[in-house]
């Protein structure tokens, strides 16, 4: 079980959260004209990664907030967690 | 009393309480702090059970968890268990045990012919036989090896034991309390470090129980009990026997059964029987020893082989001998150490080194007491069937290839010593890359993975005085980095004897003209020639090997038979052991009862049981229950001797016609606040939201991105920037998840906040053409007319002193209203509609009758949406906007979604209008075209239409808007039904939609 440290509550296990999938993906804007193939791959294109990856958990039996998880999706190593807002360099 | 292979004296046993216990059905007597095994043995018992492929007289190996031998079914507190290991199980008064896998008995076995029929039974004989012809499979083979297979029958009782699961944090956790474990926690809890140390046997103490050591001027084992008693007093430390660390996961968290009450008679009460601990570490030191390895010749499975230090632990533990006249065949001086206990208690060994001319402290020490030493002698077979009587040996020569004359020797058990292999199954499980260590011709652990470290023997360390130094240093500087404390300890002083280098041979060459069968793996029967077929036949992985040939499979996954297995398959491909590489260590190390992973979720306690604030009264109004979700909703209210059809036909029938109280405290409730709530439901519903007045209700469908309707609901505003939005009971908790994941992640400019508040609110829906005047009685002050509380509006009032809320709005199509009142009140409000509503027939009901309302009226809910319909599927298109966006929008323009012949939902009437049609039901043009009969659509639900009195169902049905009026057939191969029918629309009842607006 992954020990996910939640920037707003500490170190907490894995099954208080859920997992969201891909963080990087960015949902176009409303009301905006885009192609049908934008589209799709917005809604359905997802790379599965081996390796360092960018992903949403959130912490449902917590504080409720979606963050941020760099996590190697091989060796489940978590380098890093972030708030939903905050910059990622 | 006949425990003829009891000492008189010695072991750690307690002679003081005798305890009788039975074996396949025999009464015999032990002492408290036995194993079933060493009581056993004590009594001369030697043949406990069969082999798994051969049916070959099994006895005993080991003395512990490495046991492939003697498992066997207990029968405890009118409670069966298969797999028991006897070398595990400590004997309690009133114990019985069974052999398994023979019949009729364990001393005359029909299965046994296997043995005889040797030839056809090599490796994969299973996949090569039982190939064809097909249709016999599940005839004859299947049952046939189901029968010949298993080591065990399951209960099929229900478990009364109890089971619990803990969590647990500590700094670090040792597993095993051998002397490197003892070490490590002493050190590292004298630096104040929260230490768990945990040991699967019921002892503490690990090899020093069984070694003859001196630390700081004490045996052994005095050491290990003081080190034991100082632990135990320290507030830091939890120490904890019968408790196996059997698995390492992801970020060092292990988890370790504690076997609670698996040694007494009974469970006492208020005690589980076994407890599993989920433990988080910040350092885990691996200290769980190593296992003898066998030495392979003829017949070595004979009862009476059994590794070395198994007969040391049963003579030094037990005060047990497992043969008065034993032969000891060694690679290494551990042997030596057994045929030297046995000296020291009377017994004569003879010792048959297979080495040339060793020297060493603990081969002068044999010498001098006189133990007869062969060297350059092997076994070459093990003589006799249920037990061994004599060996045949020989003089091997020095390049191990040729065997001297073999002569036979008297002897009435074999102790064998193929050197020692490290524990490594922790650090390989987490994530830690093996290495091979040449001088030990085994695996240790690599470089550290995850925060583990591995001590003492584990590590491929087999000097005391080297596994203590480096033990303390570790508690020592593990416990430092969490604490920073450093509190030096003196190291002791150790007096032990120092060993020679072990002998690599290991394999005892076949006589000529003979073909004893050699075995490797013990419990599945895998012998030397087995794995020689299957490299043979192109088998080059080492995990296909081990699949092919059962090799280190089973209850003991090759505790004992791994290494030889890896050793005789680099010998054939000529390859070194590391290139061949061993199988994978998958937890957990050792079997855990299925009871244990399960815990306290058993039955009803699998989830959580949410009740509305009236269940009490339903409970009082024989209301029938249903799991909806988590909830417990009433199904219908029984009246006499009614069934739930009749039921649900009475209930509904008086909403239609009266008045009926429904409990929706279930539904999901999501309260909304915030200047940017109306453009929050903009966005996520379909239809618009931003002209909403206060004080109304807006029925609202959302979507997923991909366009598929996720659920469906109202909301209604309360004051300016307060909405209350109801979610059905299913997908209450992923509405609140997609509107946190909107509102925090995608459009974090919206000032709004979600908080759901469906156990905040009972609510109870009233409907039916009476329902106004029950209202009126409610809250007499109230103006409920249609102009006063016109369709979808909304009033806050009070119902007697309590605080309320009256939407109105109808999932039965029915007049209706639904009252809120905060949950505490529930129950008032329930009794007071149910007292005032007399007058007007007022009846509960259940979800059947709901049901039956929604569906004749052509409502959607979970069925239709389904996660599979998109707005047009479920008539809902009506609610899209075309202005504006919102999510899934652009979905929506999907080829698929906007083809002309898009499915559509409709209504199922039977001509016969008798027929009721089966739910899940397919549609079909021609019921009797061939298969695959083309499928048009499915039948989503059914009801007996209460408003018609014949059967009626809702269908998603391809093209669906074309098709009212077509005549088709539904078919329910499930229950061999074919129904002709025709196609309706799905506004089965009032289709302009008057009552409601009554």
């Amino acid at each position: 079980m992954l020990h996910i440290k939640c920037p707003y509550c500490g170190m907490r296990s894995q099954n208080e959260f859920s997992y969201g999938g891909d963080a990087s993906v960015k949902r176009p804007e409303l009301n905006k004209e885009i192609s049908d193939q934008e589209w799709d791959s917005f809604v359905y294109n997802r790379k599965s990664l081996r390796g360092k990856h960018l992903e949403l958990w959130q912490h449902l039996s917590g504080c409720r907030q979606w963050i941020k998880v760099e996590r190697d999706t091989a060796t489940h190593e978590i380098f890093n967690t972030h708030k939903a807002d905050e910059e990622i360099s | 009393m006949t425990q003829a292979f009891r000492l008189e004296n010695g072991g750690l046993i307690n002679r003081d309480k005798k305890l009788s216990f039975k074996f396949n059905g025999k009464t015999y007597y032990g002492y408290e702090g036995d194993t079933l095994a060493s009581a056993l043995i004590a009594n001369g018992v030697h043949l406990v059970g069969r082999s798994f492929k051969y049916h070959r007289p099994r006895g005993f190996f080991g003395a512990g968890v490495d046991e492939p031998y003697a498992i066997v079914q207990l029968y405890r507190n009118n409670e069966t268990e298969p797999n028991i290991k006897a070398t595990e199980q400590e004997l309690f008064e009133g114990l019985e045990a069974k052999s398994v896998n023979c019949w009729p008995s364990v001393n005359f076995d029909i299965g046994a012919i296997n043995n005889f029929l040797k030839i056809f039974l090599p490796a994969g004989f299973y996949y090569k036989t039982f190939m064809w012809p097909k249709s016999f499979w599940y005839r004859v083979y299947e049952p046939f090896i189901r029968k010949a297979a298993g080591l065990g029958v399951a209960s099929t009782k229900h478990d009364k034991e109890r089971y619990e699961h803990k969590y647990e944090y500590c700094d670090l956790l040792i597993a095993g309390s051998g002397p490197s474990g003892l070490a490590s926690a002493y050190a590292a809890a004298k630096n104040g470090a929260r230490i768990i140390l945990a040991e699967d046997k019921p002892r503490f103490g690990g090899s020093l129980l069984t070694s003859d050591v001196n630390i700081g001027n004490q045996s052994g084992e005095d050491w290990a009990n003081s080190i034991i008693a100082e632990l135990k007093e320290m507030p830091n430390v939890v120490v904890k026997n019968r408790s196996q660390v059997f698995g390492y996961y992801d970020h060092n968290m292990l988890v370790m059964s504690e076997k609670v009450s698996d040694h007494l008679p009974k469970t006492k009460k208020y005690h589980p029987k076994q407890r599993l601990w989920y433990i988080r570490a910040k350092e885990v030191l691996i200290s769980s020893g190593s296992i003898e390895r066998p030495l392979v010749f003829g017949n070595n499975d004979t009862p009476g082989v059994m590794l070395s230090s198994a007969a040391k632990e049963y003579l030094k533990v037990y005060g047990v001998l497992v043969g008065k006249n034993p032969l000891v065949f060694t690679n290494n001086d551990s042997g030596y150490e057994t045929a030297i206990e046995f000296k020291k208690n009377g017994i004569n060994p003879i010792i048959l080194d297979s080495r040339v001319n060793p020297q060493s402290e603990i081969i002068n020490e044999a010498i001098n007491l006189g133990i007869k030493i062969k060297f350059s002698y092997v076994v070459v077979a093990a003589q006799g069937y249920k037990k061994v009587n004599s060996a045949d040996i020989a003089k091997i020569s020095d390049n191990k290839k040729q065997l001297g004359t073999v002569e036979n020797i008297k002897c009435d058990c074999i102790c064998v010593s193929g050197f020692w292999t490290p524990t490594i199954h922790l650090a390989s499980q987490s994530g830690n890359k093996t290495k091979f260590k040449e001088e030990i011709d085994a695996f240790v652990p690599g470089t550290s993975k995850q925060n583990e470290t591995t001590l003492g023997a584990a590590n491929g360390i087999f000097t005391l005085e080297e596994t203590l130094k480096d033990s303390f240093t570790a508690g020592q500087d593990l416990s430092k980095k969490i604490t920073n404390n450093d509190n030096k300890i003196s190291f002791p002083n150790v007096v032990e004897k120092k060993s020679s280098q072990h002998d690599k041979f290991w394999c005892v060459p076949l006589p000529e003209g003979k073909n004893y069968k050699r075995f490797l793996d013990f419990q599945n029967d895998v012998s030397v020639s087995d794995i020689e077929i299957a490299l043979k036949e192109g088998y080059r992985s080492i995990e296909h090997v081990k699949r092919y040939t059962t090799l280190g499979m089973a209850t003991d996954q090759g505790k004992t038979s791994n290494l030889n297995g890896l050793q005789l398959v680099s010998e054939i491909e000529n390859k070194v052991v590391p290139a061949v590489g061993h199988t994978t260590f998958r937890p957990p190390y050792t079997p855990i009862s299925i009871g244990a992973i399960v815990g306290r979720e058993v039955g009803k306690h699998s989830k959580p049981t949410r009740k509305s604030p009236m269940h009490s009264w339903h409970e009082k109004n024989n209301a029938i229950f249903v799991d909806a979700g988590v909830w417990l909703r009433p199904r219908y209210y029984k009246q006499g001797n009614e069934t739930l059809f009749e039921a649900s036909k009475r209930e509904a029938k008086n909403v239609r016609t009266n008045v009926g109280v429904c409990d929706v405290t279930t539904l999901g409730k999501i309260d909304i606040k915030g200047p940017d709530a109306a453009e929050l439901l903009n966005r996520v519903y379909t239809n618009a939201w931003l002209k909403l007045p206060v004080g109304k209700a807006r029925y609202g469908v959302m979507l997923r991105e991909d366009g598929i309707v996720m659920d469906d609901g109202t909301t209604t505003r309360i004051s300016e920037n307060h909405y209350h939005m109801t979610t059905t009971t299913a997908q209450a908790a992923n509405v609140l998840s997609h509107l946190e994941y909107y509102l925090q992640l995608v459009w974090p400019e919206l000032n709004v906040n979600v908080v759901s508040t469906t156990e905040q609110w009972a609510g109870a829906a009233i409907a039916g053409p009476k329902s106004r005047k029950l209202l009126e009685k409610l809250f007499p002050n109230n103006d409920v007319s249609n102009e006063g509380l016109p369709f979808m509006g909304y009033l806050e009032s009070d119902l007697f002193g309590v605080k309320a809320r009256i939407f109105r709005i109808s999932f039965s199509g029915e007049l209706a209203y639904e009252v809120n009142v905060e949950s505490d009140n529930g129950n008032f409000m329930w009794e007071k509609i149910i007292k005032l509503g007399q007058e007007f027939q007022v009846q509960p009901y259940g979800t059947e009758a709901l049901s039956t309302l929604r569906i004749e009226m052509g409502h959607v809910a979970g069925s239709e949406l389904d996660g599979r319909t998109i707005p047009y599927d479920t008539s809902l298109d009506g609610l899209v906007s075309k202005k504006k966006d919102f999510i899934g929008k652009r979905s929506l323009n999907r080829e698929a979604f906007i083809s002309e012949d898009r499915q559509k939902i409709v209504g199922v009437v039977p001509l016969d209008k008798k027929t009721s049609i089966p739910e899940g039901s397919h549609l079909v043009k021609d019921a009797k075209a061939p298969l695959p009969n083309k499928k048009l659509g499915h039948i989503s639900a059914s009801c007996w239409s209460v408003e018609h009195d014949n059967p009626f169902s809702l269908a998603i049905l391809k093209d669906g808007k074309n098709m009212i009026g077509e005549k088709l057939f539904v078919m329910s191969p499930l229950k061999n039904k074919v129904i002709p029918v025709e196609i309706v629309s799905s506004h089965y009842v009032d289709p302009k939609g008057e009552r409601v607006r009554s």
